[in-house]
């Protein structure tokens, strides 16, 4: 039997690994691939919480997790498309015409 | 066995999320993530979640990258990110940024950890077979049932703005 630290500690290298990956790149398609990896540690820890007491909410939980994932990616490739229409570049640089 | 089982796809999975953070190339990104969500699957498996897996599997690997990969080959968005960096100094600090995350979550486990005294609260019950699909669907049919039925909504809300988002608008 895995004890649950190391799915958590998994957990936790991936969620960093997802932040590093949003603060680092320019090309939005891979910073929304990043917030995917992200959300899957996350799923990942509610697993293995719920597994850990023997209830299935945990499971629940990312079962709605899932769901609300596919409509942001599928909003959010919306968005970019519209955006890369309008500007024939794709770069999160060029994206400040709504900053302070 | 089953530890080692757990290491390997626990390396491969910490590899392929390193290789979407690094590669330059973003259908390259799109197919280490692919990998990276079949190993939380396989996790999934091991942790006696079938149904997730399964869902996992569908939903993500299926669905949800081909919708990323389909959107790279439209954009083509392979001339950008090759180009001087302005900001190069200020990107390059998010890596001691995710180090210091890293050891501030490490920090909260093991203090957590050591707080319950390392040992287990309730017995491990992995008899009970929790993760089956019969279990899930019941949960979610009588606890759940609002919470189900909203995301429903927010599905055909989605549906609703993406084909309003994405329709090329007449001249």
């Amino acid at each position: 039997m895995i004890p649950e630290s190391y799915y958590t500690g998994l957990s936790a290298i991936l969620f960093t690994i997802g932040v590093v990956g949003v603060l680092v790149r320019r090309n939005p398609l891979v910073i929304f691939m990043s917030i995917e990896l992200m959300l899957n540690a996350a799923n990942l820890a509610l697993v293995a919480f719920g597994q850990r007491f023997g209830s299935p909410d945990g499971q629940v939980l990312v079962f709605f997790v899932m769901t609300v994932a596919a409509a942001e990616v599928a909003v959010g490739l919306a968005i970019i498309i519209a955006i890369f229409r309008l500007r024939q570049r794709l770069s999160v640089d060029d994206l400040s015409s709504m900053r302070w | 066995m089953r530890q080692a089982t757990f290491f390997v796809i626990a390396l491969v999975a910490v590899i392929s999320a390193l290789g979407l953070v690094l590669r330059r190339n973003p259908i390259h990104g799109a197919l280490f993530l692919v990998v990276n969500l079949g190993c939380v699957a396989v996790f999934y498996l091991i942790l006696g979640a079938e149904f997730l897996a399964l869902a996992q599997v569908i939903i993500y690997a299926g669905a949800i990258m081909v919708l990323f990969v389909f959107a790279i080959m439209v954009l083509i968005p392979g001339r950008d990110e090759t180009g001087p960096d302005p900001l190069r100094p200020w990107r390059l600090l998010a890596i001691p940024l995710g180090a210091v995350l890293l050891a501030e979550i490490g920090l909260i486990l093991i203090s957590s950890v050591v707080r319950r005294g390392g040992s287990p609260a309730t017995a491990p019950a992995s008899i009970v077979p929790v993760g089956s699909a019969e279990s899930l669907g019941r949960l979610l049919f009588t606890d759940y049932l609002f919470p189900f039925e909203v995301t429903s909504v927010l599905l055909l809300a989605a549906l609703v703005g993406v084909l309003a988002l994405a329709k090329r608008r007449s001249p």
